[in-house]
This record gives structure tokens, C-alpha cells and sequence, in this order.
């Protein structure tokens, strides 16, 4: 029992050293094709949530990299991966643009 | 073909501000309603003919999110021509930009593969390039009920989307 107990003790302790390093979910709203804010800053790990408010489906595609999809009227998210500045857009309309300047943790 | 083409895209300069200030007037809402709406109507039946004649991969779905976002943004225009109690007015550039259209794809249907991607990719640049230039120095500019302006207005920024995507498409295809 107190072994079991010790140990639960021990991954609490160790669960609760990851907290405060927890990563951030930043919500980037599109609307009229237009993504805002359109250049964010974020760390390793957060999630960019897209709210798409349009009537129309939109994408977050880096060349080369992730290509998120977000439908009409709904939201998707990317969880970042890497450090360094990412510029993406939407493959149906190349207009629309976005930045993310991603920081190692 | 050239001369066909010229031909098309000289009936679709109608829309292009020429033909309304020959007119001497201004286009009215009801007939802005439905030049919007027959324009989105034509870009439909073309990409639905590119879905059914081609076999690459990049202009099918190209042609895919033409009829998802013109059907989206048609069914917004109708509900808000309905809200406004605006019944669409049929005109000459509707007319002529029909006429203009069925001719295009009674050429289009001639051709086929790659030649007919190309065609099809090329005329859906110009296409949106004259509407877009129709929507920026005409249409909005003319509107005078704020929703339907705010609706062309973000219409445009749609469409300005197409063409750069249409453009994408055509250099992938060369």
C-alpha cells in the first residue's frame, strides 16, 4: 500500500514541475478572409485554434509543413512543433496570411 | 480560338464599367443582385463541366471549392436579397455575360486532357480577373444598400482569393 502510495506521491510531485511550463492554446478568429491577429507569437507545444467565422471553409497551410482545414462556420487547431517563424495562408484563397513567430520552451 | 476568346472576354468588358457609363446609368440593386448572382451561377457551371471532363488532380479540386464557396456565397446573396425585400432584375450584362459563358463552355467541351485543364485554368483567371474589376469600379461603387455592399465588398476579397488560386493552378500546369 505505502509503496503504491509513495509512488503516486512521487508522479504528483513530478506532474505538478510540468504545470507551470503548460502550454498556451492562442485563438486566431477569421472573418471577411481575414485572419487576426494576423501575426502571433507563441512557444513549442501551444495550439493555435482557428475560429472560422465565414460562410466559406478556409485552410492554415505552411509550404511544405502542416495544412490545417478549418470548415465554414467551425474551428480547428495545430499544436506547433517547432521553433522559428512560420508564414502560412489558406490553399482556396492565397490572399489571406498569417505569421506565427514560435519560441523554443 | 484566340479570336473567340478575345470575343467572350469582350462581351464580359461589358461588365467592366464601359458598358454602364455608355448607358448613362448606373446599374440599380436589383439588377447589381443579379449580375452578382448569374456570375457566381456561370463560375458553378463551368467547374462543374472541369469536374466531369478532367482527370487531374489540382483542377478538379480547384473546380471543387468554385462550386462549395460561389454556392456559399449565392445562397448568402439570395437570403439577403430576401431580408431586403429585393427581387433581382434581369439586364443586359446579365445577358450578355450568359450568352458570353455558354459559348465559352460550348468551346471548352471541344477540347480535352491537358489542353482543355489549360483552357479551362486560363479562362477562370480572366474570368475572375473581369468580374473582380467589374465588382471594384462598378458593382460596389454603384450599390447603395450597405448589406449589399458589405456583401460584394467581402465578394471581392473572395474572388481576389480564386484568381491567385486559379493563377497557382495555371503555373503548376506548365
Amino acid at each position: 500500500m505505502w509503496p503504491g502510495r509513495r509512488l503516486f506521491a512521487f508522479v504528483a510531485i513530478l506532474g505538478a514541475g510540468l504545470v507551470p511550463a503548460h502550454a498556451d492554446t492562442i485563438r486566431v478568429v477569421i472573418d471577411k478572409l481575414v485572419f487576426s491577429p494576423a501575426e502571433i507569437n507563441a512557444k513549442v507545444d501551444d495550439t493555435i485554434e482557428w475560429v472560422n467565422k465565414d460562410i466559406l471553409a478556409h485552410t492554415a497551410t505552411v509550404r511544405g509543413d502542416w495544412d490545417v482545414t478549418i470548415a465554414a462556420s467551425k474551428s480547428a487547431s495545430v499544436v506547433l512543433k517547432n521553433a522559428g517563424a512560420v508564414d502560412y495562408y489558406c490553399r482556396f484563397h492565397p490572399n489571406m496570411k498569417g505569421r506565427i513567430i514560435v519560441a523554443p520552451r | 480560338m484566340l479570336v473567340r476568346f478575345s470575343a467572350a472576354i469582350a462581351a464580359v468588358c461589358l461588365l467592366s464599367g464601359a458598358g454602364f457609363a455608355q448607358s448613362g446609368h448606373k446599374p440599380t440593386d436589383p439588377q447589381i443582385a443579379h449580375i452578382a448572382y448569374t456570375a457566381g451561377v456561370i463560375d458553378i457551371t463551368a467547374a462543374k463541366q472541369a469536374i466531369s471532363k478532367s482527370t487531374n488532380k489540382d483542377v478538379v479540386a480547384f473546380a471543387n471549392d468554385m462550386v462549395r464557396d460561389h454556392e456559399a456565397v449565392n445562397k448568402q446573396a439570395l437570403d439577403l436579397v430576401k431580408k431586403l425585400n429585393v427581387t433581382p432584375e434581369d439586364n443586359d450584362t446579365s445577358k450578355s455575360l450568359s450568352k458570353a459563358a455558354a459559348d465559352k463552355q460550348a468551346e471548352l467541351a471541344k477540347l480535352s486532357g491537358a489542353a482543355y485543364d489549360k483552357a479551362y485554368v486560363a479562362n477562370e483567371v480572366a474570368y475572375h480577373k473581369t468580374v473582380n474589376g467589374a465588382l471594384e469600379n462598378t458593382l460596389i461603387p454603384s450599390a447603395t444598400n450597405p448589406e449589399l455592399k458589405g456583401l460584394l465588398q467581402t465578394g471581392l476579397k473572395i474572388f481576389q482569393g480564386h484568381q491567385q488560386h486559379a493563377e497557382h493552378v495555371a503555373t503548376e500546369l506548365k
